[in-house]
């Protein structure tokens, strides 16, 4: 663990760090290589190495953090940004405490794809490149990437905390564009983990094939309807919806600033007592999961909605300090030049006891939406949207013609509490998700959600 | 800083590079976090970073890092050659020449015809405590315009000085600098149906060009102006676009200019050079040397001058964009679109400063020739709404209904959608209101007036 800065050094900086004041002050150290690569016209192109290494030094003095950070982890410039964090403090010099290490528990992984020959990762994109291709002679372009990242971190703060981790992350993604005449369709998956190259081991040209599906599907596909009606939302991905109008409204940090319409609402029951729903950065291997959080802290398994009540916030450590509470290990940060802030690690709605089938049949007239290309929210107002990547109309309780161009819009509070059906399936889905400028990979789960009711924006007035 | 450069294209020949590019990049920034009458956090920051193109035969590879020694270059120098093996024979694969007719020199501004005031000088004299003050008064500014501007969520300023130095096995060599700053803030308002944001934003090249009040009181302006925001009707009618929210869709078109999608077959403006494809309000272009443009600079990412494109006159598309990947691909010349986002990323086709001509008419008369429909002030959902292929989107938007020529009740949660073609063709007219607005690349565009798209809300 101690690879990337001794105890000593660690303790040299966080002395200086503090050497004008301030209540705590934190080094975290980190490095990293990774290797991506993509198919695109049949052709292996894109072959990028790259690494990096760095710490980053923050002081906090009455309620103000004060950070530096340096390239490389030569302890005199990490020393040196420690003097710079401290520089515009004025107080009189306090003392960290003795670091104590803390043995963390990384994900088990069984082959580091470092250690893959980069020909079979290649291979590997040849052959969702050769499945994709061979499900219709309509898919007119195929691309696909393979990534792999592993990140080693080390955390000492003043409070003796002195812990690390060590994580390794593939990912491959597909994305097909079908053509007939002038309609031009696309269709996209992806697999990822926070695990070895033996993520490899099962089908993954499968998703190479479900992303052909999905732009051949769309080839037949009708104008998206436009208007308030229900909406079932598929498992796996389709947890991004509950990640967006429920997940951001929770990290403490939008709390705290009067930036969610959460505010107040802990112990309310905000949805019906079917939903319970989770953020767990423990879940072995899954994307989102890590032994600590980038402040150091044990992740964590947080039951946020229970039985359709609020029960908990994500907080990091500034956020828990301010209210007195105990973070939840969601201190999370993309690099060493970034400051952490609350986020979710792996979001999910828990199982629940309707069949999938049974809830579309119950609709008349509705609107399945089975996976999304992404979706925004303004935590503040509530108001959220989501691009629909995969959607089909439900006609008399049946799934009938897929449509293309479908938004879903609408507010996190009013679709929660309209949530009145969740599916017994359960699957978690990879993401990025995007905040205050910083990119991090988060799980995101849920089996069959059926909304009451929800704004579908298609062209189909 | 050049010498790194050179040293490094000259590791790539020995770890078995045919020719070599090297991109070297050092930046120093600021960025200050205020809330509540209270700084929240202190940034300072250099970092400094290396990235080498390396070409084998046809072949070509990247790598990144950031260890500068003499032998963390050649541990690069030997990855990037290891990345080019792994990749397929690509024909059109090759290192740019230098221009013999616009050479790029060595001096901060580059060549001749480079722009002038890429760098604000003074930006070092402002003290962290200064800065932070500026970033107060944005938030005083917001909190002060009003009694119902409940709170800021937050209010930032934050710089950059950059220095960028490239060379290559082929003769190219350039080096020059930069900076910028913005300051922004997300105003909170309160409704009796909860609570509604509005952003302010203000760019520069230096602290000194920011106008905090400004920037503090469009925060302000544009959450009042949404309480009270119902759902629009369903319908078609006459949409117009404020600066920021046309911006936005102005740079998802300058994605399917580039020649890199369109030779691919991921652009709706594929095959339409010579085509009408825009209404004839419309003048757009791309302008790498425009001194107000933050993607200005004398020279791409790869080397070649940047320069100033037409794109859409008279209603037709006259080029897309190049760089040199794409112009030996398409038999064309590279138009200085090379670009890259720092030196972790290769670089690839894309705008520089995408510029809409300023029309004739006043935000007011705009309005006025709409008659009824919906000025869009926000939109969500731009990544995952639109379909680059084919250019087919549908975004969640918010804003204010026009009737009878004028402003009335604010609107949310509705989706306007269409595809990019078609509403680049019903542009109606263009506004007099331009503006800087770097959320989708760096663009500046007045209001423009679409005849007709579908707007669906209850």
């Amino acid at each position: 663990m101690s690879k990337l800065i001794d105890s000593e050094v660690a303790a040299r900086v966080l002395s200086r760090a503090l050497a004008n004041g301030g209540e705590f002050a934190e080094v975290f150290t980190e490095r990293n290589a990774g290797l991506t690569m993509a198919i695109d016209e049949s052709r292996i192109e894109a072959v990028q190495s790259g690494a990096a290494a760095g710490a980053g030094v923050r002081v906090i003095s009455d309620g103000t953090t004060y950070f530096s950070h340096v390239d490389g982890l030569d302890p005199d410039d990490i020393e040196r940004a420690a003097d710079e964090a401290a520089a515009a403090l004025r107080a009189e010099r306090s003392a960290p405490q003795a670091l104590g290490a803390i043995a963390g528990t990384p994900q088990t992984i069984e082959v580091p794809p470092a250690g893959v020959p980069a020909e079979r990762k290649a291979a590997l994109l040849r052959e969702l490149d050769e499945r994709a291709r061979g499900a219709g002679g309509e898919v007119a372009q195929f691309t696909a990437s393979y990534a792999e990242a592993h990140r080693e971190v080390c955390v000492a703060n003043s409070e003796g905390l002195f812990a690390g981790d060590d994580r390794t992350r593939v990912r491959i993604g597909a994305q097909a564009v079908a053509r007939r005449g002038d309609l031009v369709e696309t269709g996209a998956e992806t697999l990822g983990a926070h695990r070895g190259f033996e993520l490899f081991d099962d089908d993954p040209g499968a998703i190479a094939e479900d992303a052909a599906r999905k732009a051949l599907t769309l080839l037949d596909a009708a104008p998206a309807p436009a208007g308030s009606m229900p909406v079932v939302v598929g498992g796996g991905f389709g947890g991004v919806l509950f990640h967006e109008m429920t997940g951001h409204g929770l990290e403490a940090d939008h709390i705290q600033k009067g930036a969610s319409v959460y505010i107040g609402k802990l112990g309310e029951q905000v949805a019906r007592p079917l939903l319970t729903a989770y953020d767990d950065g423990r879940l072995p291997n899954e994307w989102g999961s890590d032994g600590i959080d980038d402040e150091g802290v044990p992740t964590q398994k947080t039951r946020v909605i229970e039985e359709g009540r609020l029960t908990a916030y994500l907080y990091d450590g500034v956020t828990a300090r301010r209210e007195g509470v105990a973070s939840t290990g969601n201190g999370r940060r993309e690099s060493f030049r970034h400051l952490p802030v609350p986020r979710m690690t792996n979001t999910y709605i828990a199982p629940g006891e309707a069949e999938p089938e049974a809830m579309i049949a119950e609709v008349e007239r509705g609107f399945y939406a089975v996976s999304f290309a992404g979706g925004q929210v303004d935590p503040a107002t509530g108001d959220f949207v989501f691009g629909v990547s995969e959607g089909y109309l439900i006609e008399g309780g049946k799934v009938t013609r897929p449509c293309r161009g479908a938004t879903l819009i609408g507010n996190c509070l009013e679709a929660l509490g309209a949530i009145d059906a969740v599916g017994n399936d359960f699957e978690i889905k990879t993401g990025i998700c995007g905040k205050a400028g910083q990119r991090v990979p988060v799980g995101t789960g849920q089996g069959h959600v059926r909304i009451a009711a929800m704004t579908v924006g298609g062209t189909e007035v | 800083m050049i010498e790194a450069a050179r040293r490094a294209v000259e590791a790539a020949r020995k770890a078995g590079a045919g020719e070599a590019e090297a991109y070297l990049a050092e930046d120093s920034g600021r960025e200050v976090r205020v809330h509540g009458g209270a700084v929240e956090s202190l940034t300072a920051a250099t970092q400094r970073g290396l990235g080498i193109r390396a070409w084998i035969g046809k072949r070509v590879g990247y790598a990144y890092g950031t260890d500068l020694s003499a032998s963390g270059i050649a541990s690069l120098a030997e990855r990037a050659a290891e990345a080019a093996r792994i990749a397929d024979e690509d024909e059109f694969a090759g290192a740019p020449s230098p221009d013999p007719g616009a050479p790029v020199g060595l001096s901060d501004m580059g060549g001749e015809g480079a722009p002038d005031g890429l760098s604000d000088p003074t930006i070092g004299e402002w003290s962290t405590g200064q800065l932070a003050e500026l970033a107060l008064e944005i938030e005083r500014a917001a909190l002060g315009a009003d009694a119902r501007i409940v709170g800021v969520e937050q209010a930032v300023y934050a710089d950059s000085s950059e220095r960028v130095a490239i060379a290559s096995s082929t003769g190219i060599e350039g080096e020059y600098s930069s900076s910028s700053c913005y300051g922004y803030l997300q105003a909170l308002a309160e409704s009796a149906g909860g609570r509604e944001t509005g952003l302010g934003f203000g760019l520069g090249r230096g602290p000194a060009a920011l106008e905090p009040a400004t920037i503090g009181l469009e925060g302000a302006e544009r959450a009042l102006a949404m309480i009270g925001a119902e759902k629009p009707a369903s319908r078609a009618c006459p949409v117009v676009l404020d600066p920021t929210v046309a911006a936005s869709f102005i740079g998802l078109i300058g994605r399917g200019l580039s020649a890199g999608a369109v030779q691919r077959g991921r652009s709706p403006f594929a095959g339409r050079v010579g085509e009408e494809v825009a209404g004839k309000a419309l003048t757009l272009y791309d302008d790498g040397l425009d001194p107000e443009g933050f993607a200005s600079s004398p020279f791409d990412g790869e080397g070649v001058p940047r320069r100033r494109t037409p794109l859409v006159e008279a209603k037709t598309l006259r080029t897309y964009l190049f760089d040199t990947y794409a112009a030996r691909r398409g038999d064309a010349s590279s138009t200085g679109n090379a670009s890259r986002a720092g030196y972790r990323s290769q670089p690839s086709v894309s705008t520089s400063n995408l510029i809409v001509s300023p029309g004739s008419l006043g935000f007011k008369e705009l309005l006025a020739e709409a008659a009824e429909g919906v000025v869009v002030t926000d939109v969500a959902g731009l990544h995952s709404g639109v379909n680059p292929v084919s250019g087919v989107f549908s975004v969640g938007a918010s804003g204010r209904a026009i009737r009878d020529g004028e402003l009335a009740e604010p609107l949310r949660e509705f989706t306007i959608a269409s595809d990019l073609v078609s509403m680049l063709r019903a542009v109606s007219a263009v506004g007099t209101d331009a503006r800087w607005v770097p959320f989708s690349g760096s663009v500046k565009t007045p209001s423009l007036l679409i005849g007709e798209m579908t707007v669906a809300g209850s």
